[in-house]
């Protein structure tokens, strides 16, 4: 459908904006003091952010009837793991400079990576099954598989949680929304199994 | 694998700040637009901040216990300010302090000493020769940076106000004004914000209150108009804005130990083996570089304060 494609190409175009300013930055040298680390907490952020939208797409189209919007999941997700997978180079490369071993030592030493580098793992699945043929494949199973993407956005957010020093306010931001998000599921849940329907 | 260790900088390839802070009239007239007159008449808003609160500090001494290494942009060190009596963002200060005004200025002096007073700052800083320490100053959270400092010695200070027998510890208040300082409405901290040290560590030479930076007054956002820099501590320590200096005779318990007993402690010595209970302290980013230098013990001051902590368990007293 026509439609759908224009709505995917300005979708994806926007969803690499953020990629593109920070790539421009480098060359400007307009990232602040400290380049690596602006770096590091905006693809963080955009992971998040990105993973969220996904999350929030069942939701929304429940709510509103908006049905279409289930044919963007797969980019915005796509595009979750897009920015995980930057946050995980930038902290490789430049914090570990390429060092299996003492990147190793970090995640099984430091509970906040160790959180955040299982999110990234969980959604490496995701990421690997998100075409039609995996689809067809695992049928009832890549829906319970992609129940993945939840425990991957509770871990971002512990992941975010436990690195900040003093200040939790946004941390505490993303867990509400969460909380929101998955909570309206369960309660869905809960009423299509339990509550005696009308 | 390529790492820059800066050991192999000399001081004629630092950038004097004049032509540094001109870079931007150097790139636009590169560019060869009209554009590039006008932007020399007009500099840049952080150039132009500075340059208000940023005058010229006379007599300045230069000093032996500075470092040769590469000091870090005049930018960096007025940009990426941890102080969150302005917010807790790095960039957070230079924007919110921007109306602060560091005059005039009572600077308390209480506790166990011979006159306990309360001063007007300029009248107080009169008396003593400034002096430029070029300090590494490493932060708590794994960066570091070269920055040429402004102060005068707090052994000078003490030696001043004559402090009793019974003076064992100095403790330093920051501003309360939650009017002034709008990140104080926030209480992600105690505040006032507080800091300590131990008599030896106060009187110790490489120990400064700092009044400018880059030969200029301090601006806001690093602490105006007085702070405290101890180069061989984490940065916290270094508190900012300061109104009163007590002489006590119990170890104070600073701000960041209050807020977090069991990652912050009294001494906050930059130690490479004691990790911080979430990261590792074995490294850090100097600003300006991309990949991590190994960190050195009292951040490479050893040789003058070691002795301050012998027979000290480093590990129990981080």
């Amino acid at each position: 459908m026509k439609r759908t494609k224009i709505v995917k190409a300005v979708l994806a175009v926007s969803a690499l904006v953020p990629a593109a300013l920070l790539v421009a930055g480098i060359f400007t040298d307009d990232l602040g003091a400290n380049p690596i680390e602006y770096i590091t907490h905006q693809t963080g952020w955009f992971a998040l952010l990105f993973l969220f939208a996904s999350l929030a797409v069942t939701p929304v189209r429940r709510v509103t009837h908006w049905h279409e919007i289930i044919r963007y999941r797969r980019m915005l997700g796509l595009f979750a793991f897009f920015y995980a997978t930057l946050h995980f180079l930038t902290w490789f490369v430049f914090d570990h400079t390429l060092d299996v071993a003492s990147m190793l030592e970090d995640v099984f030493k430091r509970p906040y990576i160790t959180i955040g580098m299982a999110a990234f793992l969980m959604m490496l699945p995701l990421a690997v099954t998100s075409n039609a043929a995996m689809i067809r494949r695992l049928g009832r199973r890549w829906q319970l598989l992609h129940r993945l993407a939840y425990a991957a956005a509770v871990g971002g957010v512990v992941h975010f949680w436990w690195l900040v020093k003093a200040d939790i306010r946004e941390p505490q931001r993303w867990a509400v929304v969460l909380t929101a998000l998955l909570g309206v599921r369960a309660w869905w849940t809960f009423k299509a199994r339990l509550l005696p329907r009308s | 694998m390529l790492i820059k260790t800066g050991d192999d900088i000399h001081s004629s390839e630092i950038t004097p700040k004049a032509l540094y802070l001109r870079r931007r009239e150097f790139i636009q007239g590169m560019a060869g637009s009209a554009v590039a007159a006008a932007a020399a008449l007009a500099p840049s808003a952080v150039g132009r901040a500075a340059a208000q609160t940023g005058q010229k500090l006379p007599n300045v001494r230069k000093s032996p216990l500075s470092t040769d290494e590469k000091l870090n942009d005049y930018e960096d060190v007025t940009t990426y300010n941890n102080f969150y009596e302005f917010g807790t963002s790095k960039d957070d200060p230079a924007m919110n302090a921007k109306s602060f005004k560091p005059r005039p200025w009572k600077l308390a002096i209480e506790g166990h000493v011979a006159r306990p007073a309360a001063y007007d700052l300029d009248e107080f800083i009169k008396p003593f020769a400034l002096e430029e320490r070029i300090y590494r100053l490493r932060c708590v959270e794994a960066w570091s940076m070269v920055i040429p400092w402004v102060g005068i010695p707090l052994a000078d200070v003490i030696k001043r106000v004559e402090p009793t027998s019974k003076a064992k510890y100095v403790e330093f208040v920051s501003l309360m004004d939650p009017v002034r300082m709008p990140g104080q409405r926030a209480d992600v901290l105690p505040w006032p914000y507080v800091e300590g040290l131990r008599m030896d560590e106060a009187t110790h030479p490489l120990t400064i209150l700092a009044v400018g930076v880059y030969g200029e007054v301090l601006p806001n956002q690093n602490g105006a108009p007085i702070r405290l820099v101890v180069p061989w501590k984490y940065g916290f320590k270094g508190i900012k804005s300061i109104v009163k200096l007590r002489f006590v005779d119990y170890q104070p318990r600073n701000t960041w130990q209050l807020q977090t007993p069991n990652e912050y402690g009294f001494y906050a010595n930059v130690n490479p083996e004691v990790d911080h209970p979430r990261w590792s302290q074995a490294r850090e980013r100097r600003i300006g570089e991309f990949f991590k230098r190994k960190t050195l013990m009292f951040n490479g001051y050893a040789d003058q304060v070691a002795s301050l902590y012998t027979g000290l368990d480093l590990r129990k007293n981080f």
